[in-house]
């Protein structure tokens, strides 16, 4: 499958991923809207960490062997058949947080867009290129076939 | 190759799944003694508040027994094992037989011994069934209030149900500490705070000696130990659950609480396995053997079952308690020893009551072992990988606690293996 790595050596801690992110999550998907007009104000599925010089951008990673899998006892996570990529059924999950508590890289959070669910990447179903990919102005993260 | 599956819960299914990974042909045979099957216990919780439809419980999805080839048989429970044989008696006499068996026959709610438990309003809360009665009688009994007896999981999840349909609540529960096998005090009193402000009276270090029924035989309340009445129209008894093991142990294999298994899940006997809350081991830490029922324990375990039966290896690497539960609004994670006796712990803690928020590590030779998590968790699991890959910390111990705390302060080559796309074993 594709997914997205990271290149953390290339990061400049600009966070458009997560201005696109959020732009993408929101239900007019214009930037000013979403952050100015839209409440509750959408939250990023990627999250940029950062110490000193160092920063990186995180997203679900799309477990090949994945925790959240194992935690979901509505069969709200799934794995898309298709694209082998980790997606909830936000009509399936009742926010029981079973999931928030075995990712170990902290990447799925509460939703308080609404309804009590959880929040996590999808890498952008429907688009070619997950946003946050195609908006990161220096490759610090990528989109790629699997090494 | 003849697989038979007794139980179609997390574990029962997990397994299915996983011998259905690695050989194609054999046949699957799963039976159960619900007339439903596949369905997520815990979600009754859910059901009973009305926040999902019935059909939302079965959470594998209708067509999990066709996509995987599994001949499920409902409303048949097993009898005995016939074990020269290789064969299982059901119901009826009629016989099933296997060349691999897995048992996964779950746990059943521990009984509670005192005068006025047989009364009609007094309820358990493991199945389906249990949140069918429950909800039936809170409609025709138009029940106002209700008494919970144990303060763990069960209990509190119940709670919650019955104080989103707008009855008055009390818990009593006999340790110091609501959710003990996870909590710590401090963790418990902000929940404790939560509740009574949904007007939940919470009581602990006591029981209910008594249930107490009106001249009509219904319930009309439940004594306490310390002689107080508390007056209510139903009562649940959450004070856990013990393994279901008398199949196993009449057929002389090796029992203690739970059914004895080794780290590919196999019982005493060779070709029989066993999966999920019916079972013990030894613990994440080498501690025990002991029985910890909780659902990602049963997946893994299930899956480590099926594969073995199946002829691919696999280990299971020990079982870590840990829950999730958001109760009156405080949501909270917690994984491991929170709460440890004895020498040679470091205790590292956050507490912010104003805002409910609580944050405790438990460390033991630079390595993290437990964690409570209250309000601020989106990002607990992180945590929990710690434990699990049993990650020094010394290196960023200062910073565990902080609030931007994340992948970024773990060790370079740590890190790279996480962040490099690969797929975490955890």
């Amino acid at each position: 499958m594709k997914r997205i790595f990271i290149r953390e050596e290339f990061c400049i801690n600009c966070r458009l991923c997560e201005v696109y992110c959020i732009v993408q999550n929101s239900k007019t998907r214009n930037i000013l809207k979403a952050y100015k007009g839209e409440y509750p104000k959408p939250q990023p599925r990627v999250r940029v960490e950062e110490k000193g010089h160092l920063s990186f951008a995180l997203q679900c990673r799309h477990c090949e062997d994945a925790p959240c899998l194992e935690a979901c006892l509505t069969g709200a996570m799934g794995r898309d058949p298709s694209t082998d990529a980790v997606l909830c059924d936000e009509e399936r999950c009742v926010g029981c947080w079973m999931c928030i508590m075995v990712c170990p890289f902290g990447v799925i959070r509460r939703n308080r867009e609404g309804r009590r669910v959880i929040s996590k990447c999808n890498l952008c179903q429907g688009e070619i290129i997950p946003v946050c990919v195609k908006n990161c102005p220096n490759e610090a993260i990528v989109y790629e076939e699997e090494r | 190759m003849n697989y038979l599956i007794i139980g179609a819960g997390p574990a029962g299914s997990a397994a299915a799944e996983a011998i259905r990974e690695v050989d194609s042909e054999g046949t699957i045979t799963m039976i159960s003694e619900e007339p439903l099957a596949l369905y997520a216990k815990p979600l009754i919780t859910d059901l009973l508040a009305q926040k999902i439809q019935r059909t939302q419980i079965i959470w594998k999805g209708e067509n999990f027994c066709s996509a995987h080839r599994i001949h499920l048989q409902t409303g048949k429970r097993a009898i005995r094992l016939d074990i020269p044989r290789r064969e299982v008696v059901v119901n009826r006499g009629e016989r099933i037989g296997y060349d691999r068996l897995l048992i996964a026959t779950g746990g059943r709610p521990i009984a509670l011994s005192i005068p006025g438990v047989e009364l009609p309003g007094v309820f358990s809360f493991t199945r389906l069934s249990d949140a069918d009665a429950l909800a039936q009688f809170v409609r025709s009994r138009k029940a106002k209030s209700a008494v919970v007896i144990g303060g763990g999981m069960i209990g509190l999840k119940a709670t919650e149900a019955l104080l989103e349909q707008g009855l008055e609540v009390s818990i009593v529960e006999m340790a110091d500490r609501l959710l003990a096998a996870t909590f710590d005090r401090p963790a418990s009193s902000i929940v404790e705070e939560a509740l009574q402000k949904k007007g939940c009276q919470v009581f602990l270090q006591n029981t209910a000696t008594q249930i107490l029924s009106g001249r009509s035989g219904q319930v009309e309340g439940v004594m306490l130990r310390d002689r107080k009445k508390l007056p209510c129209h139903l009562v649940i008894v959450a004070i856990g659950v013990t393994p279901n093991i008398d199949l196993a142990r009449e057929a002389t294999i090796s029992c203690h609480r739970g059914i004895r298994v080794d780290s590919t899940m196999q019982t005493s006997q060779d070709g029989i396995y066993a999966a999920g809350d019916c079972c013990e081991m030894q613990d994440f830490f080498g501690a025990g053997p002991r029985v910890i029922a909780i659902w990602p324990n049963a997946v893994r375990q299930g899956k480590v079952a099926g594969h073995n039966m199946a002829g691919q290896k696999d280990r299971y690497e020990g079982s870590l308690a840990m829950n999730a539960v958001e109760i009156g609004g405080v949501a909270t994670v917690s994984v491991g020893m929170t709460d440890p006796e004895g020498e040679g712990y470091e205790i590292r803690k956050i507490w912010n009551p104003q805002k409910s928020i609580y944050k405790k590590l438990v460390l033991k030779e630079e390595v993290i072992v437990g964690a409570i998590f209250v309000e601020d968790m989106d990002r607990a699991g992180i945590y929990t990988g710690l434990i699990r890959n049993r990650i020094p910390v010394s290196d960023f111990k200062e910073h565990l606690l902080k609030e931007d705390f994340g992948l970024i302060y773990l060790p370079q080559a740590f890190r790279k293996h996480l962040v490099t796309g690969e797929g975490m074993e955890v």
